[in-house]
């Protein structure tokens, strides 16, 4: 989410209001950055200014405005550098990227619960909710797994048996946890520990469920998860620069540095870069195909014979655009298309994820969530608008692009008994025999 | 939960205890010293974290709901038989309620179980108003019906839409609904999200997150559970008979043992329920669990998934009873046979099931009338509302139920049944012709090998 920085110069409050929870400034780059900056040399202990001795120095000599106004540039730089190489790295290393990113944003969500309720003292709540984050991720793991690892499950045994019962193993697991937090309950802590409780449960529906939406839109094929996080991404910065440059008509109370200019440019930007980003990224197969584990490898691969939305298809141009553009027909990629959607989303929805953040910060007096990114804030304020965006693909995939998985019914269907399979068999070939795709003659055994 | 009610002590010392016991625990919190240094409502709120329990409001002395029937019956007994008389009366008006119920179908009951959980909805949400003093926000009683919606109908259309197949296939516009189902939700969700998000006001924001999270773990908690229970129902109304019986079974039993034999204590949070009840209603439960299974297994009423045929357009429950619900020999263990000088035993592999069931309702399910107890301690609360005279709120009645009918939901699907077969046929008509028919063709091959399909078939 970006700012409008005031016009006119207002030096003197710049420095304290660069840290204040307003300025949610946004140049935002990608993923677990806190292992790069912490790579720079002697990062200065716990004191809200972070940044690395090396840029301290280089930057010396500049105004504490500009100088701020560097750092974040350099770290969006170094963010954006960190998130194409993890995307060379590949599938399993952005997938080990996702969970960390996860679970530092639960670890700083949850510091902030401590630091509102004052729970130090109760030394069984932290257990808890750690213990709470891993049975969710091994819920959610575990299904994961099942479904796209399927042919390895099956060899080794106690694979299968874990998987077959997984329901039953995670639910066992959680109600340990909820077991031990009632044996925890004590005397004058009631309220606070349910409230400890509930922010956890909270947390862990926002964080967890959105990382493996992530996860699950990311194995469709890595240009579901890259092209969404760009736009984000790009949102961010081109509503902060036309705000910058543009800016004049506040959006909204909660945050009064944004404005309708760089909304809306940033909506126009956005589209315009996602429909690019698209072209681009169509053309290569390790984008575009969905991810699969390799039995005979064993490691991830990306092959495939692309789908019809990754193949160029002549459109007509609408008679408007013909007669501005001189072109009559446009060769595209079906994905473009939905790319728009994806950009739409991104501008328009996506800052309300980025409002509600803005409207927690300022509902419990914190300036940012955390400091771990030097002039950005915590994880989880680079974060916040990813989190709807990841749910929307993930429906949008489900409900517009592909269906169910066949193999996966297959396999379902294995395991129902006899008389349940005669009566699908017999619903499914009446209806392929009304569609036309059979005909009574033509089927042979 | 049933109390364990003091044998020499009576009701009205329950009025005494939560002052004292407020005050004791606001002690910690009077010395820790607030963050929230603004002056504005908003701080007042922000207090309301670290400050004494004692300035949350007590609720109010309930209104004696008592019909007056029951009073002037009563009148003539002194108030501690007169209260025992009338939780007996209630327990037993609810207990035939619920073989009306039965009766009368499962239709009905799915309606039952929906009000429940607006019910119970609507009563949790109340404590958080009434606990943020939030009645000033107008905006969010709307915003939290809205949520109750939008997640009821997400949850109505993915299960109840499966069991409804043949009735969807006919309606277009259904077909429409169901297809786009999670986008729809979405939408509807995203709305009330951008709704909330626009009506949060300067000097309430915390109150505003507060209740907002208050209503997501609320729906969370009821919407889920009930539709799990529906989810059971509809697999045979003996999944959702046994276990609920057994949890009430539980709770009464434990109440018995516990007044006639109680002496040990069984945990600080609920002072009044003792080892001795615990015990004697676990076994109790297990005997009452595996009589019942072995009672409501015989008729094909309870026993058969409840199917909706479209031409009588209502719930039908008629099928071949599964290999659970017949009648199987068993040899006994040795140490049986000495005992009871039977070599075999008929039972219903149900009953084997049916002991899992009791044993959890026995064992575990008390853990959710602990966390009921811990939370009604903790917002100085004596019951969850005053709809049931005698018993408190419908949550009180059902706090222990909820653990249940997750369980049994995880049980079934592990245990007993793969994945369901309306929905896998449901997915397999959404999908694209030319994988249909190649599903078609594998399919046909594997039957053809099992010797389910005959070869013959000309299609």
């Amino acid at each position: 989410m970006t700012e409008l920085r005031q016009r006119v110069a207002h030096e003197p409050d710049a420095p304290p209001e660069d840290k204040e929870s307003e300025s949610e400034a946004k140049l935002d780059g990608e993923t677990a950055s806190d292992s790069e900056s912490r790579a720079e040399p002697a990062p200065p202990p716990a004191s809200a200014d972070d940044t690395p001795e090396v840029l301290n120095r280089a930057l010396s000599n500049l105004s504490s405005r500009w100088k701020n106004w560097w750092v974040r540039g350099i770290l969006t730089l170094a963010m954006i550098a960190f998130f194409f190489i993890i995307i060379y790295l590949g599938p399993m290393v952005l997938m080990i990227i996702v969970m960390c990113v996860q679970i530092k944003c639960f670890h700083e969500i949850i510091t902030i619960g401590y630091n509102v309720y004052h729970s130090y003292d109760l030394p069984w709540f932290r257990t808890l909710s750690w213990y709470f984050l891993l049975c969710v991720n091994y819920f959610f793991y575990g299904e994961t797994v099942t479904d796209y690892f399927f042919t390895l499950v099956q060899r080794e045994e106690p694979l299968r048996i874990l998987s077959k019962y997984h329901r039953f193993i995670s639910f066992t697991l959680y109600l340990t946890g909820f077991c031990m937090f009632v044996l925890s309950l004590v005397k004058k802590h009631y309220r606070l520990q349910f409230y400890m409780f509930g922010w956890t449960h909270v947390t862990l529906l926002i964080v967890v469920t959105q990382s493996h939406l992530v996860i699950h839109n990311l194995f469709e094929g890595m240009i579901w998860f890259i092209v969404p996080i760009s736009c984000v991404i790009c949102n961010d910065i081109m509503a902060y620069m036309f705000g910058f440059f543009f800016g004049r008509t506040p959006l909204i109370k909660l945050s009064p540095k944004k404005t309708w200019e760089g909304f809306i440019g940033g909506f126009f930007a956005t589209v315009v870069f996602g429909l690019l980003l698209s072209y681009v990224m169509s053309g290569y197969r390790c984008f575009v195909c969905p991810v699969e584990y390799n039995n005979d490898t064993n490691s991830f691969t990306v092959d495939c014979e692309p789908s019809d939305l990754f193949r160029l298809q002549e459109y007509n141009i609408p008679g408007v655009i013909q007669s501005v553009v001189g072109w009559k027909t446009v060769r595209m990629y079906p994905f473009q298309i939905h790319s728009v959607a994806l950009s739409t989303f991104a501008s328009l929805i996506g800052p309300f994820g980025g409002f509600f953040a803005s409207g927690f910060k300022r509902a419990f007096k914190i300036k940012d969530f955390a400091n771990t990114i030097p002039g950005h804030g915590g994880i989880m304020d680079r974060f916040d608008c990813q989190y709807l965006m990841a749910t929307f693909v993930n429906v949008y995939i489900a409900s517009f692009i592909r269906g169910p998985n066949p193999s996966k019914l297959i396999q379902q269907f294995l395991t129902l008994r006899p008389d349940q399979q005669l009566h699908i068999f017999n619903t499914l070939r009446s209806h392929l025999i009304d569609k036309g795709m059979l005909t009574a003659a033509t089927e042979d055994a | 939960m049933l109390e364990l009610r003091h044998r020499g002590g009576g009701p009205g010392g329950a009025g005494a205890p939560p002052p004292r016991e407020g005050e004791a625990a606001g002690g910690d919190h009077e010395t820790e010293s607030t963050s929230d240094k603004e002056t504005d409502i908003d701080d007042r709120y922000g207090d309301l974290d670290s400050r004494t329990d004692s300035d949350i409001p007590e609720i109010p002395p309930s209104s004696d709901r008592t019909p007056e029937i029951l009073k002037k019956a009563l009148s003539g007994l002194s108030s501690r038989w007169k209260n025992w008389w009338i939780r007996g009366i209630l327990t037993l008006t609810m207990i035939s309620l619920f073989f009306l119920i039965i009766y009368m179908g499962s239709f009905m009951l799915m309606l039952l179980v929906l009000s429940i959980q607006v019910k119970c909805f609507h009563e949790i949400i109340t404590i958080g108003y009434r606990v943020y003093r939030s009645y000033d926000l107008p905006w969010f009683r709307t915003l939290s019906w809205y949520f109750l919606l939008c997640v009821n109908y997400f949850f109505y259309g993915e299960t109840v839409a499966d069991y409804f197949a043949t009735f969807v296939q006919r309606e277009e516009q259904l077909q429409f609904l169901i297809r786009y189902h999670r986008f729809i939700s979405f939408a509807l969700y995203l709305a009330g999200f951008c709704m909330f998000v626009l009506s949060l006001v300067k000097k309430h924001y915390r109150l505003q997150f507060y209740m907002f999270a208050w209503t997501h773990v609320t729906l969370l908690i009821t919407v889920t559970q009930s539709h799990l229970v529906i989810q059971n129902l509809f697999e045979g109304m003996i999944w959702f008979l046994v276990p609920i019986s057994s949890v009430i079974c539980n709770d009464i039993t434990a109440y018995l043992f516990g007044f006639f034999f109680g002496r040990t204590p069984l945990i600080k949070l609920s002072p009044k329920k003792t080892w001795e009840g615990f015990i004697g209603g676990f076994f109790s439960t297990v005997v009452f669990g595996f009589t019942a299974a072995y009672v409501l297994s015989k008729y094909q009423y309870f026993v058969c998934p409840v199917e909706y045929r479209s031409d009588v357009n209502s719930f039908v429950t008629e099928c071949e009873p599964s290999e659970l619900f017949r009648l199987q020999s068993y040899s006994l263990p040795p140490f049986l046979k000495a005992v009871l000088r039977w070599e075999t035993v008929s039972l219903y592999p149900f009953q084997i099931h049916s002991i899992a069931l009791s044993t959890f309702a026995s064992l575990i399910g008390p853990f959710g009338g602990f966390f009921a107890s811990g939370f009604k301690r903790a917002f100085k609360i004596k019951d969850f509302a005053n709809t049931i005279p005698g018993h408190g709120g419908i949550m009180d009645r059902f706090d222990c139920q909820y653990l249940m009918a997750t369980f049994v939901h995880v049980y079934i699907t592990s245990f007993i049944r793969g994945p369901n077969p309306s929905k896998v046929l449901q997915q397999l008509l959404v999908l694209q012709p030319e994988q249909q028919l190649n599903i078609y063709k594998t399919l046909k091959t594997h039957l053809i090998e099992k010797g389910i399909l005959q070869p013959t078939l000309k299609v």
